[in-house]
C-alpha cells in the first residue's frame, strides 16, 4: 500500500550516530518539519484519549440501548450511534487501542527478526546469507494480504496471531534493508580495524555494525506502524482479524457497511480515523528519514 | 539476454517451490479433520474412513507435499472440499473477473499517476504539485475497503450514477477498477515525480536545454525516456499489491474473482481450495517480478551487465 521500503532506505549509510551533534542535528530537523510535528501531535492525542477514554466519554462502548439505534450526529453522540445505539466516537477510541497496539508489537516483532537474520546474513554471507535471502525472497513473492489470511486460518482468529502474522509478512523487508546496510558497513575501515584488533565477530554485529543500523531502524519501524495498521484493518474487515465483541477500526467500518445507507457515519468515521492514524504516522516516518538520513530527500 | 532470463527463472523456480512447500506446511498442519467437515456427522466411522485414505489423508506430510507438487505441475489442485469441484477449473473460471478488475485498475493508476508525476515533477512545489502529491498520499494512506465503500455511498447510493455491487456489465466495473487503481496511482505518482527530478538534474539535460530546446521537448525527448524506467518496472511489482486490493474490493463488490475465492475458502474452511488459490496468485506475483526483472535489463543496458556479474 506504500513504498517498498527498500526504495525508502537503500543507500543510506548512517555512520555518526555516536557523536551527540548527529542526534542534536536530527532532532532540530525532525522539530523545523512542520507535517512531522503536525503529525507527532495527532498521535500523543490519539494515544491520550485512547487512554482516559473511559473517563472524558460519558458513554458505554458495549451498552445496548435498542431505542437509540443509528441515529444521526447531535450534540449527546457527536458521531451518532451504531445499530446496537452505542456511541460511534466511543467505539472508535476504543478501537483505537487496539489498531495502536496491533501497529506497534508486529512492526516491533518483524524488526527484531529482520535485524537479526539481516546483519547475520550481511555479515556472514555465503550459506547463511542465501538462505536467509531466498526466504526472505519467498516472503516476498507471497501476496502480503493472503499470506495473512493464510496464517489467520492455521492459526485461528484472535490478537496474538494477528501480531504472528503480519510479524512473518513484515520481517522480509526489514532483512533486506539491513543486509545491504550491513554490507556496505563491512567495507568500512572501522569494522577491519575490530577484526585487526582482535574483537569477537558476535562483538562486532551487536557493538560496531547494530548502533550504526538503529537510524534506519527507526525510520523503518515509524514506517511498518501505519502499514500494519493498515493490514489489520483488512483483516477484520474480511472477518479473519479481531473478532467481536472486540472493536477494532477495520471491524467497525465493516459492520458499519451494513447501514451505509441509513447512517454512514457509522461506517465512515472509523476508516478517517484510519486514514488520519496512517497519514499521522507516514508524516512522522518521512520526517525521522528526512532528520535521520538528509540525502534520502529528493 | 536469454542467458540473463534463464538465469533469473533458475531463482524464481526455487522460490515457487519453496513458497508451495511453505503454504503446504501451514495448511497441512492446521487442526481439524477435512474429512469430517466435508460430511458434517451424517457420515458413518466406516465411509469417513474410506475417504481419507482415497485423499491420501494418512500418509506422511512429506509423500502428501510430494504428490500435491506432482498433481500441481500437472495443473491439478486437487478437490474443493465444500463445492465438490476441482479447484483449478473454480480458479480457471473466476480469473478472467480478477483479470480484468486488476487490468483496468492498473490502466487507471497509470493514467492518472504518470500525467499527474510528470505535472508535479514540472511544476515543482507549485499549487499543483501539492494538489497531486495531497491526492496521492491520500490514495496510498486510505484502506481500500472504505474507499470502496464512500466511492459505494456517494456514486451509488447517493447519486445514482453506478451500480452497488455485482458484476453484469461494465458499468459494474468502474467503481472497482478506481478504487483499486488510485492507490496504486498513489504510488506511481510519486515514483515518477521523483525519478524525473532525479533525472533532471544530469548534465544531458542541460546539454539539451543549452542546444536551445524547448522545455516540453527537453522533457518528452530527454528526461522521460529514462525517468520512466523505473516506473515501467514497478508496473509489473505492482501485480502483488493489485491482487491483494482486489481481494478486499472483489468482496466488496460482489466480483466473482480469484480473491473472493480466497475470502470464500477462508470462510468456508475448504481448505484445497484456499491452497489453490493462494498458490495461484502467488505464482503470478514471480511471474511480475520477473517480467520486472526482464523489462528492467530490456530498458536500461546498465543493469544488464551487473547482473551478469552478480547472478
Amino acid at each position: 500500500m506504500s513504498m517498498p521500503v527498500e526504495s525508502v532506505i537503500v543507500g543510506s549509510t548512517p555512520e555518526t550516530i555516536e557523536e551527540a551533534s548527529f542526534l542534536g542535528d536530527s532532532l532540530r530537523a525532525f522539530r523545523r518539519n512542520r507535517m512531522a510535528m503536525a503529525g507527532l501531535a495527532f498521535v500523543v492525542l490519539l494515544v491520550l484519549s485512547t487512554i482516559f477514554v473511559p473517563w472524558i466519554s460519558p458513554h458505554d462502548p458495549y451498552r445496548v440501548a435498542l431505542d437509540e439505534q443509528l441515529l444521526p450526529a447531535s450534540a449527546t453522540y457527536w458521531l451518532g450511534t451504531d445499530n446496537f445505539g452505542r456511541d460511534v466516537l466511543t467505539r472508535i477510541l476504543y478501537g483505537a487501542r487496539i489498531s495502536l497496539v496491533v501497529g506497534i508489537v508486529p512492526s516491533l516483532l518483524s524488526l527484531m527478526i529482520g535485524t537479526v537474520l539481516g546483519i547475520l546474513s550481511g555479515y556472514f554471507g555465503g550459506r547463511t546469507d542465501f538462505t536467509v535471502m531466498r526466504l526472505a525472497d519467498m516472503m516476498i513473492a507471497f501476496p502480503s494480504l493472503l499470506l495473512a489470511m493464510v496464517v489467520m486460518y492455521t492459526l485461528g482468529a484472535n490478537l496474538l496471531n494477528i501480531f504472528l502474522a503480519l510479524a512473518l509478512v513484515g520481517w522480509a523487508g526489514v532483512a533486506r534493508v539491513v543486509r545491504a546496510q550491513t554490507l556496505a558497513l563491512k567495507q568500512k575501515e572501522f569494522i577491519e580495524a575490530a577484526h585487526a584488533g582482535g574483537t569477537s565477530r558476535p562483538t562486532i554485529m551487536l557493538r560496531h555494525i547494530f548502533p550504526n543500523v538503529v537510524p534506519t531502524l527507526i525510520v523503518l519501524f515509524s514506517l511498518s506502524i501505519p502499514e500494519a495498521i493498515m493490514w489489520e484493518s483488512s483483516l477484520s474487515f474480511l472477518g479473519v482479524g479481531v473478532q467481536p465483541p472486540e472493536a477494532s477500526w477495520g471491524l467497525l467500518v465493516a459492520k458499519g457497511k451494513e447501514y451505509l445507507f441509513q447512517a454512514p457515519l457509522v461506517a465512515i468515521s472509523p476508516g478517517i480515523a484510519i486514514l488520519l492514524t496512517v497519514l499521522a504516522f507516514n508524516f512522522i516516518g518521512d520526517g525521522l528519514r528526512d532528520a535521520l538520513d538528509p540525502s534520502m530527500k529528493d | 539476454m536469454l542467458i540473463f532470463v534463464i538465469r533469473r527463472l533458475a531463482v524464481s523456480i526455487p522460490v515457487l517451490i519453496g513458497i508451495t512447500a511453505i503454504l503446504f506446511v501451514m495448511l497441512n498442519v492446521v487442526p481439524g479433520d477435512p474429512v469430517a467437515l466435508m460430511m458434517k456427522e451424517h457420515a458413518s466411522a466406516d465411509v469417513i474412513e474410506r475417504l481419507r485414505a482415497q485423499m491420501h489423508l494418512d500418509d506422511p506430510l512429506i509423500t502428501r507435499y510430494l504428490r500435491f507438487l506432482w498433481d500441481a505441475l500437472h495443473g491439478d489442485l486437487g478437490m474443493s472440499i465444500k463445492l465438490n469441484r476441482s479447484v483449478t477449473s473454480l480458479i480457471l473460471t473466476a480469473f478472467p473477473a480478477t483479470l480484468l478488475l486488476a487490468g483496468c485498475a492498473a490502466a487507471v493508476s497509470w493514467i492518472v499517476g504518470i500525467p499527474a508525476g510528470i505535472l508535479s515533477a514540472v511544476r515543482r512545489d507549485s499549487l499543483l504539485d501539492n494538489f497531486f502529491m495531497g491526492f496521492s498520499l491520500l490514495g496510498v494512506s486510505m484502506p481500500i475497503f472504505w474507499s470502496a465503500l464512500l466511492m459505494q455511498y456517494i456514486f451509488a447510493l447517493k447519486l445514482k450514477w453506478l451500480p452497488v455491487s455485482g458484476f453484469y456489465g461494465w458499468k459494474y466495473l468502474i467503481l472497482p477498477a478506481v478504487v483499486l487503481g488510485w492507490s496504486s496511482a498513489g504510488v506511481i505518482a510519486r515514483l515518477t515525480r521523483s525519478s524525473l527530478l532525479e533525472v533532471m538534474r544530469h548534465d544531458y539535460i542541460r546539454t539539451a536545454r543549452a542546444k536551445g530546446l524547448r522545455e516540453v521537448r527537453v522533457i518528452s525527448r530527454h528526461a522521460l525516456k529514462n525517468a520512466l524506467i523505473p516506473v515501467v518496472t514497478i508496473m509489473a511489482i505492482q501485480v502483488a499489491t493489485l491482487l491483494s486490493g482486489a481481494v478486499i474490493t472483489e468482496a466488496i463488490f460482489g466480483i466473482p474473482g480469484v480473491g473472493r475465492i480466497s475470502v470464500n475458502a477462508i470462510q468456508s474452511r475448504d481448505m484445497p481450495l484456499l491452497q489453490g488459490s493462494v498458490l495461484f496468485a502467488t505464482a503470478l506475483v514471480i511471474l511480475g517480478n520477473l517480467i520486472a526483472d526482464i523489462l528492467y535489463s530490456v530498458l536500461d543496458p546498465r543493469i544488464r551487465s551487473e547482473m551478469k556479474r552478480d547472478v
